[in-house]
């Protein structure tokens, strides 16, 4: 007898605490699932030829924790991944830590592999989350981000603007 | 008539505006892009913002013309930059 397929299941949290992928990929699988994709986003010790030391995340927290729901959610959803899985810290960073976490468990590999890369790639566009670089030389800056979709700055934004803001980041 | 609006800067624009919150008085009626520019025209940072920044209004992305009401949260958002 088969068993009953597990329900899905979506967890998404913006949170201060060090980030442990381990401990997310046993936690969003299920008995049922054949395939777990896990990315982790770290910091960086460089960013356009320059040292980086640091990065310190700021978030708006609540309106940042609704949108990485509405993600996942998405995620499961539209892409059939029944199991998706987010946390991303903000506060000080040092390098090699890990900014992001994104799990994905599915009973087959395409499901997780879709929304594994739709997760990530719509934290980038839209999750109300900066990040300032600390440099070697003690100078810091904001990093340059990409204007998210359905505001007036959308509106505005030009082609240039924005293919000057992609693949920029993890 | 008039209305109040809770207004939250992050990072960039927190740093034009020197504060993180803001409570602004506005006519009736108003919508974000009235809010906008009575911002930029307080002088100092404020006028650094852009003129079609991206806002939240209660933690949903809104365009310019969307309406305000009294005690709306209304966030700018720089350009995001997470993961």
């Amino acid at each position: 007898m088969v068993p009953e397929p597990p329900t899905s299941r979506i967890h998404a949290r913006i949170t201060s605490e060090p980030l442990d992928p381990a401990a997310a990929l046993a936690s969003a699988r299920t008995d049922a699932d054949g395939a777990l994709l896990l990315f982790v986003g770290a910091v960086r010790n460089h960013a356009d030829g320059r040292a980086v030391t640091g990065m310190r995340y700021d978030a708006y927290v609540d309106m940042a924790q609704e949108v990485l729901l509405g993600i996942a959610g998405e995620a499961a959803e539209e892409l059939g991944s029944p199991r998706v899985w987010v946390e991303h810290r903000i506060g000080r960073l040092a390098i090699g830590e890990a900014s992001v976490v994104i799990v994905s468990a599915s009973p087959h590999r395409q499901e997780s592999f879709d929304a594994v890369r739709y997760v990530i790639e719509e934290i980038k566009k839209r999750l109300p989350v900066w990040k300032k670089e600390e440099y070697v030389d003690g100078e810091e800056g904001w990093v340059a981000g990409r204007t998210p979709p359905g505001t007036g700055a959308a509106e505005v934004a030009t082609g240039e603007q924005q293919a000057a803001e992609q693949g920029r980041g993890a | 008539m008039s209305l109040t609006v809770r207004t939250l800067f992050f990072a960039s624009y927190r740093d034009l505006a020197g504060t993180p919150e803001l409570p602004v008085e506005l006519e009736e009626g108003a919508r974000v892009q009235d809010l906008v520019q009575a911002l930029r025209e307080r002088g100092g940072g404020f006028s650094q913002l852009p003129e079609a920044p991206a806002v939240a209004v209660n933690r949903t992305y809104a365009p310019l013309s969307r309406p305000l009401a009294q005690d709306d949260e209304v966030a700018f958002i720089p350009p995001v930059a997470g993961g």
